[in-house]
C-alpha cells in the first residue's frame, strides 16, 4: 500500500476522516445551534469537492487494481459531492421546521455520499457491494429520520427490506460471477470472459447483479419500494437520496457492465430495452393518477431512471457506446438539477404535519409567491422535456444517441411517453397560475438559493449544453 | 472431496428458500431472516468457488459479507423495534399506511 494508492481515493478518504470527526465534533455542538454542523459538513463536501477538481486529468488504479481514479469517476464524483451540498442546504432549515433538527442527520448524509463516491471508483465486485451498502444504510437511517412520525418509519422500513433483498441478489450475482470468471476484479472478468465462449454461470450472474441494481435506479418491476420510501421519507432526505443514491446507482451499473460484461452485451442488450421501456411506460402513466407532490415525483423519478437507461442500451456496440453513455452522464446532470429543485420547491411549500403536499395545495402559487411558482415551473417544463430548459437538451441527446444505435423503437416510446408526462407536470403549473388558494410558503435564504440557483442553471445550462456535453463525453476516455 | 457441484446446488436452495421467504412471509422479522438466509447462501457458493480456485480473495470477501450484514441487522432490528412501538405490530402487511 503507497501514498499514490491513496491519492487515488484521496476526496472520499478526506470526507471519510472528515465525516468521523464531525461525528464527534457534533457532541460538543449545543442543541440549539446545529446549524454549525450543517456548515461544518458543507465545508467537508466542499474541500472533497476541491479535491476531486484538482484530480482532474489524473488516470489510474490503486489498492492492487481494487479502485480507479478516471475522468468518469471524477465526473460522478463531482456530482455526487454537488448533491451533497445541495443536500445540506435543503436539510438545514428544512429539519428545525420538521423538529427533527439532530446533529447525525449531516453525518449520515456524509457517510451516504462516500459509499456513492465509492462506487463511482469501484473497478472490483467487492468494493461494488461494499460502496453500495455504505450508500444504502445510511439512507435507511434517514429515511426513518422523523422517528415516532409512522409514515417516516415505514418509509425507512419498507426501504430496508427491500434494499437489503436487492443486496441479497447483488451479493449471489457476485458470487455466481466469481465462480464463472474466478476472480472479482472487472478487468480480470472481461478477460475471462472475452478468453472463452461466455458461461451460462457468468451470464446468470450479471442478470442477479443487474437485479440488484435494478431496485438502487428503482427501475420497473423493481420499484416498488420507491414511492412508499420517498412519500415517507423527511422531503430533505427524498431529495437527496431521488439523486445522489440513484447516480451513484447508475455510475456502478455503467462501470460494471461496459467495463466487464461487454461479451455479454448480446444477452443483456434485449433485457435492458425491456427494462428501460417498461420504466418509462409504468412511471409515466402511474404519475399520472397521483394526488401528492412527493408520491408525483417519486414515479416521474422512476421514469428518470427509464430515460437514462435507455442510454445503456446501445452499451456493446462499440461505434455508439461513447456517444450513448455520453448522453445519459449527460442526463444525470439534467436530472440532478432539476430534480433538486423540484424538491426544493415542494420543501418551501410543505408545512409541519404532511400538510402542502397535496398538488391542490400548490393553488395560487404564482399570486403570492410569483418567483417560487416560476422556479417551480421551469422545473416541471425540464421534466417535461420542453424548451427552453435543460431537460430538453437531455432528451435530444439521449433520443439521438438511441437511434443511431439503431433502437427506433425505445426512442419512439421514449418521446411518447414524455408527451404522456406532459399532462400530469402541466396539471401542477395549471394549479399554480389558473386555481385561487392561499399556500403558506416558507422563505429562508438557503431554500430560496437553492431552488433560485437550480432554476436559473436549468435554463442557462441549455444555452451552452456543448461544452457540458463534451465534459461527459471526456469522462469516458478509460472506459471505452 | 465433496465436489463443489454440490455445494453450489445447496446454496441455490438456500437461497432460493430466502427469496420465497422474503415473498411469501408478512412477519417483518421473518422476512429479514430470509434476507439473511440469501446473505448466507451467497456466502457458502462464494467460499465453495473459493476453495476450488485456490485463492483467499472469496474468503476475505466472505468476510465482508459477514460484517455488512451485521450492520444491516443493527439498522434493520432498530427499525422494526420502531415500528413496533408506534404500531404495535411488525406484520408488514398492516405497515401500509403509504399508498397510491
Amino acid at each position: 500500500m503507497t501514498l499514490s494508492d491513496f491519492t487515488t481515493i484521496l476526496p472520499v478518504a478526506i470526507l471519510a476522516v472528515w465525516a468521523c470527526a464531525l461525528l464527534v465534533a457534533d457532541l460538543f455542538i449545543p442543541k440549539d445551534r446545529k446549524g454549525v454542523t450543517a456548515l461544518l459538513a458543507a465545508l467537508g463536501l466542499a474541500i472533497s469537492l476541491g479535491y476531486t477538481l484538482s484530480q482532474i486529468g489524473d488516470e489510474r488504479l490503486g489498492f492492487s487494481g481494487m479502485v480507479a481514479l478516471d475522468g468518469f469517476s471524477i465526473f460522478l464524483n463531482a456530482l455526487i459531492l454537488v448533491c451533497g451540498l445541495l443536500g445540506v442546504a435543503l436539510a438545514y432549515d428544512y429539519l428545525k421546521r420538521m423538529n427533527i433538527e439532530r446533529g447525525e442527520y449531516y453525518v449520515l448524509l456524509l457517510f451516504s455520499s462516500i459509499g456513492a463516491m465509492l462506487m463511482a471508483q469501484a473497478a472490483d465486485l467487492i468494493i461494488v457491494f461494499l460502496a453500495l451498502e455504505l450508500l444504502s444504510i445510511p439512507l435507511y437511517v434517514l429515511s426513518a429520520f422523523a422517528r415516532s412520525n409512522v409514515s417516516s418509519e415505514e418509509a425507512g422500513l419498507k426501504y430496508f427490506l427491500l434494499g437489503a433483498f436487492s443486496s441479497g441478489f447483488l451479493v449471489y450475482g457476485i458470487a455466481l460471477i466469481f465462480g464463472a470468471a474466478h476472480t472479482t476484479n472487472l478487468y480480470a472478468i472481461l478477460a475471462a470472459a472475452s478468453a472463452s465462449t461466455v458461461s451460462p454461470l457468468l451470464a446468470f450472474g450479471a442478470a442477479l447483479v443487474l437485479i440488484g441494481f435494478g431496485f438502487k435506479i428503482a427501475a420497473v418491476p423493481f420499484h416498488m419500494w420507491t414511492p412508499d420510501a420517498y412519500q415517507g421519507a423527511p422531503t430533505a432526505v427524498t431529495a437527496f437520496m431521488s439523486s445522489s443514491a440513484k447516480i451513484a446507482g447508475f455510475a456502478a451499473l455503467l462501470r460494471v457492465f461496459v467495463t466487464a460484461f461487454s461479451p455479454l452485451a448480446v444477452n443483456m442488450t434485449d433485457v435492458l430495452w425491456g427494462l428501460s421501456a417498461l420504466t418509462m411506460v409504468v412511471g409515466n402513466i402511474i404519475a399520472i393518477t397521483q394526488t401528492d407532490i412527493k408520491r408525483m415525483l417519486a414515479y416521474s423519478s422512476i421514469a428518470h431512471a427509464g430515460y437514462i437507461l435507455m442510454a445503456f442500451v446501445p452499451y456493446g456496440n462499440a461505434a455508439v457506446a461513447p456517444v450513448s453513455v455520453a448522453a445519459g452522464l449527460f442526463y444525470l446532470i439534467v436530472y440532478a438539477v432539476t430534480n433538486f429543485g423540484a424538491w426544493g420547491v415542494v420543501i418551501a411549500v410543505e408545512r409541519t404535519e404532511g400538510k402542502g403536499l397535496a398538488i391542490s395545495d400548490y393553488s395560487g402559487l404564482a399570486k403570492n409567491h410569483p418567483a417560487l411558482a416560476a422556479a417551480m415551473s421551469i422545473f416541471m417544463v425540464s421534466l417535461i422535456g420542453f424548451p427552453p430548459t435543460l431537460g430538453l437538451v437531455g432528451k435530444v441527446y439521449l433520443f439521438r444517441a438511441v437511434i443511431d444505435g439503431g433502437f427506433v423503437v425505445l426512442a419512439v416510446i421514449g418521446v411518447l411517453t414524455s408527451i404522456i408526462s406532459a399532462f400530469y407536470y402541466l396539471r401542477v403549473v395549471v394549479n399554480m397560475y389558473m386555481r385561487d388558494g392561499e399556500p403558506a410558503v416558507r422563505r429562508e435564504f438557503w431554500l430560496d438559493f437553492t431552488w433560485g440557483a437550480l432554476a436559473f442553471l436549468t435554463v442557462f445550462l441549455s444555452l451552452i449544453p456543448q461544452t457540458l456535453f463534451a465534459w461527459a463525453s471526456s469522462a469516458l476516455m478509460k472506459l471505452f | 472431496m465433496v465436489p463443489v457441484d454440490y455445494y453450489v446446488i445447496l446454496s441455490a436452495i438456500l437461497f432460493a428458500i430466502g427469496v420465497l421467504g422474503v415473498l411469501i412471509r408478512r412477519n417483518a422479522l421473518i422476512i429479514f431472516m430470509s434476507i439473511e438466509l440469501m446473505l448466507n447462501a451467497a456466502n457458502l457458493a462464494i467460499v465453495a468457488f473459493g476453495s476450488v480456485i485456490e485463492s483467499f480473495s472469496g474468503q476475505i470477501f466472505v468476510f465482508f459479507v459477514i460484517a455488512v450484514a451485521a450492520a444491516e441487522v443493527a439498522i434493520g432490528l432498530a427499525l422494526i423495534v420502531e415500528i413496533f412501538k408506534s404500531k404495535r405490530s411488525i406484520d408488514v402487511d398492516q405497515v401500509s399506511g403509504l399508498k397510491g
